[in-house]
């Protein structure tokens, strides 16, 4: 065998390599994810680890999804009016803000939000528990982590970032109102009237919401396991947390593009 | 009381949530009584439905009274069949009314206008699931267009 055939097998080599550790690491997940949420729930216990835990993720959230989505809709407002004026339609202000709040950027720009607020802290905070191994002492003392650590996380993020997404579009049609009308002079009935004519509740409302829990799932999964199953060292958990921030937005950004061809294609 | 604080802010938070969907849902989006509320059929079958879609306004003098509920092609001939769901608000019409496929301004949305008939001892009301017969096509631009140049060439 001469020294081009070796590299070239090593090339190979490092391709299965890889492929056997995305296979695993998705396998890993997935069980990580199923081990955490399958089995008898234990009310009393969970409750107070669930309050905690929305109060961390979902509460603390609030307040750069209400500014983002304040200034987000405001913006929309101050573009669309510019364009659509030119075309004396600037009376389509409210749906225009509505459409593009409810259907994409209310459930997309949350969970990028999310993803970076919450997400990296999630992976932050369990890679360090797994580094101080906290973890193990919690097995050790015969408590299992991925119920008493995970799971109150992952359903702390499911169901903070619906109703953070809820928020975020609501608060941004407010913005949009606050430009268009109040500033810019668009007709106060109207704006509301038109929107009301073209928003639908299940067409837009409940498809924005099943979004936004389709991203949820993936981002607080993605972030849960990223810490789960760093390497415990400190530039383990750096890499970590910097991982779950690209790969959970890769992921909202891709599955974006699936839900809207399923859901408006 | 860490945790009672906690709790507060979560039922706040939640709160929040309710509200912000109960504004979208009231004050965003249609929630208007013409698509819920009791409702009667009307068919119609046209020669060319243009770009009229399901959910598309039914209005009488601008008044939305209903909603385009199905369309399908029915007959040997596959004539465009429109189902419309009326509103039981507006119950009484006869069956010398007409429909027909309108436009909302120049480039607007597509949808269907019924004009009310006339009404005496001799007509009958219109009821769940009658078929009106007087109807008008869309006005397809490209016929119209060929049309005139049809008629230019005569001359």
């Amino acid at each position: 065998m001469n020294y081009w055939g070796e590299t070239m097998l090593d090339r190979v080599a490092a391709l299965g390599r890889t492929t056997l550790d995305t296979i695993a690491g998705a396998g890993a997940a997935f069980f990580m994810l199923m081990r955490a949420l399958i089995g008898k729930p234990n009310l009393r216990k969970s409750w107070p680890l669930l309050m905690q835990q929305m109060y961390s993720v979902g509460v603390l959230s609030l307040l750069i999804i209400v500014v983002s989505g304040l200034f987000i809709g405001m913006v929309l407002g101050l573009q669309g009016y510019t364009i659509l004026v030119d075309f004396g339609a600037e009376q389509s202000l409210g749906p225009m803000v509505a459409l593009s709040l409810l259907r994409e950027l209310g459930p997309v720009v949350t969970a990028l939000l999310f993803a970076g607020r919450a997400g990296s802290a999630l992976t932050a905070e369990i890679g360090l528990m797994k580094a101080t191994e906290q973890l193990s002492s919690l097995e050790m003392m015969g408590v299992d982590p991925l119920r008493r650590v995970i799971s109150p996380r992952f359903w702390a993020g499911f169901y903070s970032m619906p109703i953070l997404a809820i928020v975020f579009s609501a608060v941004g049609i407010y913005g949009g109102y606050l430009v268009g009308v109040r500033w810019l002079g668009v007709d106060d009935g109207a704006f509301w009237s038109v929107m009301q004519s073209n928003v639908e509740w299940g067409q837009d409302i409940v498809n924005g919401i099943i979004k936004s829990l389709v991203f949820a799932f993936v981002v607080t999964w993605i972030a849960l396991h990223k810490g789960y199953s760093c390497t415990p060292t400190s530039v383990g958990i750096s890499r970590a947390t910097t991982s779950t921030v690209v790969t959970a937005s890769l992921a909202v950004l891709g599955l974006d593009f699936v839900l809207t061809a399923l859901m408006f294609g | 009381m860490e945790s009672r604080n906690t709790q507060l802010a979560v039922g706040f938070f939640v709160i929040i949530g309710v509200l912000a969907l109960l504004f979208l849902g009231l004050q965003a989006a249609n929630t208007s009584a013409v698509t819920n509320g009791e409702t009667y059929k009307l068919y119609a079958k046209f020669d060319n439905i243009g770009g009229l879609k399901e959910r598309s306004p039914v209005k009488v003098g601008g008044v939305v009274v209903g909603r385009v509920s199905k369309i399908s092609l029915s007959g040997d001939y596959y004539e465009p069949l429109v189902e419309m769901t009326i509103s039981k608000q507006y119950s009484e019409f006869s069956d010398t009314t007409s429909v027909s496929i309108l436009t909302s301004g120049l480039l607007g949305e597509q949808y269907i206008g019924l004009n009310p008939g006339f009404i005496d001892d001799t007509v009958e009301m219109l009821k769940d699931g009658d078929q009106i017969y007087d109807t008008k096509s869309a006005l397809v631009l490209e016929d119209l267009i060929g049309q005139f140049l049809f008629s230019q060439g005569n001359d």
